[in-house]
């Protein structure tokens, strides 16, 4: 379903140093670093699975994700899902993906939730009575009701992180991507968000990859983890066999000693 | 399926309806503007009375009047604060995650958070400006065609404004900033469509410069459409000239935008 094959990407940054004289020189003539966002990263996914992708900050986890969701395009290597390439054929890539990032908001931050939904219904060209139902499902399942009048700039962060994960949803995608959508949940919104994310693979038979920093979303939901570290990646199995035999002080004090013993801490 | 107009009339609704709701902004607006004319048309009335003008004293009022009642429509500094805030952020790159075309996309967007803030704007000046007493009042359009025509290039002014503050946005997303995009290319606008000086009130060679450029379009073509110094059996030829350059720009602002979002991918783990 998902196949990433030998991915590379880097950025350029400017390059900034201290002081008025570099400030002076760099305005005549800027200087760039090159930063390897990913060096040759491969993995498959197939139909149905949930695949933990993790990794310290600044490993490529987003800049995968944004790969895979069409948003960038690679400087080389293939990506191919459901037969299309991303950045090739955006718009029809994107039409059977869901998308979310914990750390954006992609509702229209001053309009009623229900408003959002019914744009994105438009967006995605879904028919009424199959909009009608999915959303009356969804609704349901992240207990939204309440709150779809509001605004999404009025809603707190757990609400409207159910809220978009209600919108990524609206067309019925058989992929969905998450990036960190746990960060800065609380407890309940957090097993809301687990049990939503569990109950649409099961029933919906949703493909889905999780970036995430709380090892508790990934022993709870993913079966598979990749971890990448510095653009490359390092492993693809198992949560357990990845932890095992790392201490008894939890799963985050076992991620950190292997993120130390890897060198990509 | 259906199709992709739905959700670009949806957006065009939604921001129009998010505009009208911005009722302070637009009594302060319109107060401005209203003061802003008064002083206009005094400055114009009294260098007339010294050295004669192209335009007599009734029709600068009514230029004016027009000007300071579609100020926003026609300015490029009026701007969607949101979509700034989104490209200088980085997020408008994530806006490609949904299966539509952005230029579309926020072709619509402006045109309705640009009209909305016209409709609340215009009215109250149009209202008072009509009831002053001569020279100072706004004279109706002669006949009913001449006032439907002036509504067609009101429309086509829209879009052209729309189209051109595109490049605004697009310069704002290489820059990163909303300032450098937008103080570079409003200036200009706003001169040479009429919009500061009265474009008939210009000195003549440099008047007809600017009556050859696309920007007259956004303001003192309808504006003269009204006041009947053009007359309407000008109007075709000036308004394929119009659609030329729409379409000339509409393609360079797809282009400026396609580079600026390929310039300006995001950093980030």
């Amino acid at each position: 379903m998902i196949a990433v094959e030998n991915l590379r990407k880097t950025y350029r940054v400017k390059k900034r140093s201290a002081g008025l004289a570099a400030a002076a020189a760099a305005l005549i003539r800027p200087r760039y670093d090159t930063v390897e966002a990913l060096r040759g990263v491969s993995f498959r996914v197939g139909p149905g699975e949930i695949v933990g992708y993790i990794g310290p900050n600044g490993a490529g986890k987003s800049t995968t994700i944004k790969v895979m969701s069409g948003i960038l395009v690679p400087d080389s290597g293939s990506c191919v899902i459901k037969g299309r390439v991303p950045w090739k054929e955006r718009k029809a890539h994107v039409a059977g993906i869901g998308v979310v990032f914990g750390q954006r908001c992609q509702l229209w931050w001053d309009v009623p939730v229900i408003d959002s939904l019914d744009l994105l219904r438009d967006v995605y060209r879904v028919d009424e009575a199959a909009y009608r139902r999915n959303l009356d499902e969804l609704v349901s399942a992240l207990d939204i009701g309440g709150v779809l009048g509001q605004t999404a700039r009025s809603l707190s962060l757990g609400q409207r992180m159910r809220c978009e994960l209600a919108a990524s949803l609206v067309h019925a995608p058989d992929i969905l991507f998450l990036d960190e959508p746990t960060i800065g949940l609380d407890a309940v919104s957090k097993l809301a968000v687990r049990g939503f994310i569990a109950r649409a693979n099961r029933e919906r038979g949703l493909t889905v990859i999780l970036t995430t920093h709380d090892m508790h979303d990934i022993e709870a939901l993913a079966s598979r983890v990749i971890l990448i570290g510095k653009g490359e990646i390092l492993h693809d199995g198992s949560f357990g066999s990845l932890v095992a035999g790392r201490g008894d002080g939890g799963v985050e004090a076992a991620v950190a000693a292997l993120y130390g013993e890897m060198g990509i801490a | 399926m259906r199709g992709e107009l739905p959700a670009y009339a949806g957006l065009f609704r939604m921001r129009l309806a998010r505009g009208l709701s911005y009722r302070a902004a637009a009594v302060a607006g319109s107060v401005t503007q209203f003061f802003w004319g008064f002083m206009l048309i005094s400055v114009l009335r009294a260098f007339a009375r010294a050295g004669g003008s192209p335009l007599g004293d009734g029709q600068i009022a009514s230029y004016i009047w027009l000007q300071q009642a579609f100020l926003v429509l026609g300015a490029i500094w009026f701007r969607d604060g949101e979509l700034v805030r989104l490209i200088c952020s980085g997020d408008a790159a994530y806006e490609l995650c949904r299966p539509v075309d952005l230029y579309r996309l926020w072709f619509a967007r402006l045109a309705g958070g640009r009209l909305a803030a016209t409709a609340l704007r215009c009215l109250p000046i149009l209202a008072v400006a009509f009831f002053l007493p001569e020279p100072w009042s706004l004279r109706p359009p002669a006949s009913p065609a001449v006032f439907g025509c002036f509504v067609l290039a009101m429309a086509l002014a829209t879009v052209m404004v729309v189209a051109v503050s595109m490049f605004s946005y697009a310069l704002t997303m290489v820059t990163l900033n909303a300032q450098a995009g937008f103080l570079f290319v409003a200036p200009v606008f706003e001169l040479c469509a009429g919009l500061l000086v009265p474009l008939p009130l210009m000195p003549d060679g440099i008047r007809r410069v600017l009556e050859l450029l696309p920007f007259r379009y956004a303001a003192d073509l309808p504006f003269r459409i009204w006041m009947g110094s053009i007359g309407l059996s000008e109007l075709p030829g000036l308004l394929v000239a119009e659609i030329a350059w729409l379409a000339v720009i509409v393609a360079g602002g797809r282009l400026a935008l396609g580079s600026a979002l390929r310039r300006s991918e995001a950093v980030g783990g």
